[in-house]
């Protein structure tokens, strides 16, 4: 029940912070990604993204997950929209890919953008503090 | 729970081994020797032969946590140099007889030993003893690898700790892949969980992702216990004992449940609470 409170109150438990360190800190010693490379590679991330579509920066949402005994990546990001933008002139390798037929993102990491909302109105859901996202398993699709 | 396994040697003789237990955990102080020494305890009491062996060489402690340092002559070092044979250097429990501990060497080096020289001590005491249970040194150095050469198994002891839970997921990717290792929470404080003020043991071993061998709580008895240099295992009336005796019995090979200590929920807050998702 407190915990029912803490969470009502936005209120984070110190064994709440003690797994998030933990899996952060597991995460970095596993693959061996210091926590501010995983800091630059979000934001590359969301640079190489926001180059086709415009998303959403405030609720995006970008977690590595423990998974048994192995390390994912999750991506969820909003977008805000789907018009197409001019790749910016130094392109990568493959803009087609995406540019192409932005309503058919790429299957694998784009999952979440799929569930991400059309439209900007759909993001009236929970401001959700990184702790509660990373421990929201499979629910990614949480965005509509 | 022996095994039948037909030695190198084509010609010799199908030895009885028996199991042989690494206890270990990464970080220091987390109860592998106060788990070494109840787990022991209880399968002795279940009737086992076994030998409870001190790896940690130049920090002895076994000895008086089973309360046996008066009776410490020899140790493994003197029985690998050959300088006394392992009858001489196995001293037997006060309770049970059944139960023999093999001391480290207090005044020697780690890297005194090697582990060729570990694995075939093991060995030897796997032809004679139903369980052999390795007390590892903290750390994952030298002493590390001597604890876990001669093992067949491992147990894991991890307290509700960033710290001790790090720790042990770095020597469980160590470990060889056969000795599939098993967890045993120690130290929780049920309260505390409750409050979220402590990892939980879902919590740890969302992490850790092994087998959960037992959950010790933190009970000023064991401290107690320590003191006098009993095992609480022993004790009748102990909850921690009963905990460890109910690790003796998994280790058995029985099915014993391990009890939710996680307190159900009752009133209509707690309900709603994990309606919406509430941790355990």
């Amino acid at each position: 029940m407190i915990d029912f409170i803490n969470r009502f109150f936005k209120r984070e438990t110190s064994s709440g912070m003690a797994k998030e360190r933990l899996r952060l800190v597991l995460l970095s010693d596993r693959i061996s990604l210091a926590p501010d490379v995983v800091e630059a590679l979000k934001a590359d991330l969301l640079e190489v993204i926001s180059r086709y579509v415009e998303v959403d920066e405030s609720h995006t949402e970008i977690n590595f997950e423990q998974r048994e005994r192995e390390v994912a990546m999750l991506a969820n990001i909003p977008i805000l929209s789907l018009k197409p933008r001019p790749p910016a002139p130094p392109v990568s390798r493959e803009p087609e890919l995406v540019v192409a037929s932005p309503l058919q993102p790429a299957p694998a990491q784009a999952a979440a953008l799929a569930d991400a909302p059309p439209k900007p109105k759909a993001r009236r859901r929970r401001k959700r503090t990184n702790i509660s996202a990373t421990q929201s398993f499979a629910k990614p699709a949480e965005a509509t | 729970m022996h095994e039948l396994k037909a030695d190198a040697e084509p010609a010799a003789q199908p030895v009885r081994l028996g199991r042989a237990y690494v206890i270990t955990s990464g970080k220091g102080g987390v109860g592998k020797t106060t788990t070494t020494a109840n787990l022991g305890a209880a399968l002795a009491a279940r009737g086992a032969s076994v030998a409870v062996v001190d790896a940690d060489v130049g920090l002895r402690n076994l000895d008086v946590v089973m309360g046996l340092e008066s009776r410490v002559r020899f140790h493994l070092l003197d029985v690998i140099e050959e300088k006394a044979t392992l009858d001489d250097a196995l001293v037997s429990d006060k309770r049970q007889p059944g139960l023999k501990l093999l001391a480290a060497a207090q005044s020697r080096e780690k890297d005194d030993v090697d582990t060729d020289q570990m694995k075939a001590l093991v060995t030897r005491l796997r032809e004679r003893f139903d369980y052999v249970l390795i007390d590892s040194p903290a750390g994952i150095e030298l002493g590390f690898r001597n604890a876990v050469v001669g093992a067949d198994s491992a147990i894991i002891v991890c307290t509700p700790e960033v710290s001790a839970v790090r720790d042990a997921d770095r020597v469980v990717g160590l470990l060889p892949e056969h000795l599939h290792p098993q967890l045993i929470v120690n130290r929780l404080r049920p309260a505390l969980v409750q409050k979220g003020k402590m990892l939980s043991v879902s919590d740890v071993n969302s992490i850790l992702h092994l087998p959960l061998l037992g959950v010790i709580i933190d009970e000023p008895e064991v401290i107690i216990s320590t003191n006098r240099g009993e095992p609480v295992a022993l004790s009748a009336d102990s909850k921690t004992g009963a905990a460890y005796r109910r690790i003796a019995a998994r280790v058995a090979g029985d099915e014993v449940p391990i009890p939710d200590f996680s307190p159900a929920p009752s009133g209509l807050f707690d309900k709603l609470s994990t309606f919406f998702g509430g941790t355990r």
